[in-house]
């Protein structure tokens, strides 16, 4: 019974990772198509912008939480032994998720809208995606309740995680009750406040994978369970109240809030920099060659931590951001933190588990594709940030006579932007393509067998 | 939940409790409007219009949205602009930005919408006033 658990635990969690590649690789080729579509608006007649953007960013939104979501299913009754109190639930979730996930794509392409931003999509397609929250909630919470020693920081990363995304994502919906909706600084100011707050949410389910990553690579069991571990969760938690307000300086509510923001500012940055530089320091070369396709991935995010840190502390001086508000700059930061640090830990994990899967079977042109891969990717993510940071500055630091001169005169940065975008686009599809051979499902259904019979 | 170590457990629950209360006082009198303006029924259309047509994916709110076309925040209320400046954009549409063919009705109730943003405050780049500290005094 057991070993049949394990079997379906292990598919469940990997279909959902297989599911959040396909996300990403439709993610990136959105974005570069809405990116031409930016600087070239009569090509690809038929799509608008308004259309092209909400499908890019929910499929961003869909690969960061389908892979955390994959690698908490498949971490937990595979290396931390517990089995999942209702594993019949993931299946339920995966085809909810699917399901929604193609009506929310066919409402964008026929131009139907109602929510904003990352939930663009009309609101009534929100019940199935909170119901299987719920039940991916209460999976995850009660199956880490068995644990019987002390919890890792990764389970109060992974628990904060799915709280605050609920509780996040009901915010996000307020706007449909009159009391939010019909004060315009009042519903502004929310919506923006649960949008800041759920990328903290998200970012502790991937910073909890992180630091499950990496200690599962050191074999150092004491490091999940350090002080400056849990300062990292605590300082993430604070971020995730009140670090969105850097987003809103110039809304017109209580300047207590503005305040708040920039006090807390971006600590928690600093912490998962020095934490992910003190395990590197501590790996054997042994460790970094068993794992080396993960270990590269959580590094490349180490090195983006630190050049997103600067940017975002900037951001978050009142002074600073009274210029970059409103410019490419505040985009170099959303795209920097969700492309060098999320996606490169996701990625991590996502290797971590070919690795452990496949061992030596990870070899050939999969083995070739994802190093060049992730070499193209971030290069190109070099020169993609640098464009958007030079038309940002541009925007913020010059004087303009109207809001089309400023846009004239950064086409040519957003042109650098955008064929820097077609090398990530390149360079991410060969990691995706690299890591689908090895996950689908006639290999993997081979790996399962395997597991199990040990 | 973890049970060896109560004090994390005490500082998960304060930080709990205490977001509810941070939330709250953002729902009333973190957002309340300097002078409550009433809301029409065509401010509410408005604005509903500017949501299921995800103008919000081009334009700009406080600075907030896309960026392919510019803040709206006070367009209508500069008298450079003005509401006729606005009715023409949304009527004839431009190279970048489609003609959604909306009625006279939902033309002017976004404009209706739009007045009503520009009245609830005033996005003014650059116009803010630094202190020594790095805060900076909104120009409102």
């Amino acid at each position: 019974m057991e070993q049949s658990n394990m079997n379906v635990n292990n598919r469940s969690g990997v279909c959902f990772i297989i599911l959040g590649l396909l996300s990403l690789g439709g993610c990136v080729l959105m974005g570069v198509l809405g990116a031409f579509k930016y600087l070239y608006p009569d090509t690809l007649s038929g799509f608008e912008f308004y259309q092209l953007r909400p499908i890019h960013v929910s499929l961003a939104v869909a690969w960061i939480f389908l892979a955390a979501i994959g690698g908490i299913y498949h971490y937990l009754p595979k290396y931390r032994g517990l089995s999942l109190v209702w594993p019949k639930s993931m299946p339920l979730h995966f085809w909810v998720f699917v399901i929604t996930g193609i009506a929310i794509l066919i409402a964008y392409i026929l131009g139907k809208f109602g929510g904003r931003e990352y939930w663009a999509y009309p609101p009534v397609l929100s019940t199935p995606i909170f119901a299987t929250w719920i039940m991916f909630g209460i999976n995850i919470l009660f199956t880490m309740k068995k644990e019987k020693g002390p919890w890792p920081v990764y389970y109060w990363m992974w628990m904060t995680g799915i709280i605050f995304f609920l509780i996040t994502f009901t915010e996000a919906h307020l706007y449909l009750i009159p009391f939010f909706n019909e004060n315009i600084i009042r519903e502004t100011t929310i919506q923006w406040k649960s949008y800041g707050a759920l990328v903290g949410s998200w970012n502790m389910l991937v910073y909890g994978t992180a630091m499950f990553v990496m200690e599962h690579i050191s074999g150092d069991r004491k490091m999940a369970h350090s002080n400056e571990a849990f300062l990292l969760y605590i300082l993430s938690f604070v971020a995730l109240m009140v670090g969105w307000s850097h987003h809103v300086y110039a809304v017109p509510a209580a300047t207590w809030i503005r305040m708040l923001g920039y006090a807390v500012s971006m600590a928690e940055l600093i912490i998962l920099g020095d934490i992910i530089w003190k395990w590197r320091q501590s790996l054997t070369p042994d460790q970094k060659f068993t794992h080396r396709q993960s270990y590269r991935f959580i590094f490349a995010a180490d090195i983006w931590v630190f050049l997103n840190l600067i940017l975002a502390i900037l951001i978050s001086i009142p002074a600073f951001n009274l210029f970059s508000h409103g410019t490419h700059i505040t985009v170099a930061h959303a795209m920097g933190t969700t492309i060098g640090i999320n996606t490169m830990i996701l990625m991590g994990s996502v290797f971590l588990i070919v690795e452990e899967l496949k061992g030596t079977e990870f070899s050939g042109w999969s083995k070739k594709w994802a190093s060049s891969g992730y070499w193209i990717s971030n290069v190109s993510l070099v020169l993609f940030l640098g464009a958007l940071m030079v038309a940002g500055s541009m925007e913020a630091f010059k004087e303009w006579n109207d809001f089309y001169e400023r846009s004239e005169a950064i086409m040519p940065m957003l042109l650098i932007f955008s064929v820097s975008g077609i090398g990530l686009l390149g360079g991410l599809w060969m990691v995706v393509v690299a890591a689908l051979n090895m996950l689908r499902p006639a290999k993997h259904q081979k790996e399962t067998i395997t597991v199990t019979a040990e | 939940m973890d049970k060896s170590q109560p004090w994390r457990r005490v500082l998960f629950l304060a930080l709990f409790v205490s977001f509810f209360f941070y939330s709250a006082n953002i729902y009333t009198s973190g957002t309340a409007l300097n002078g409550e303006t009433a809301v029409s029924e065509n401010v509410l259309h408005g604005q509903k219009l500017f949501r299921e047509n995800n103008c919000w994916a081009c334009h700009q709110i406080y600075g907030l949205g896309g960026y392919m076309g510019p803040d709206l925040t006070n367009v209508v209320a500069n008298p450079e602009l003005g509401p006729e400046y606005a009715r023409m954009f949304i009527e004839e549409g431009t190279d970048r930005m489609p003609n959604f063919g909306f009625n006279q009705q939902d033309v002017d109730d976004l404009i209706a919408y739009l007045k009503h943003v520009g009245e609830a405050g005033n996005y003014n780049p650059k116009k803010g006033e630094i202190t020594w500290y790095g805060t900076v005094k909104y120009e409102r």
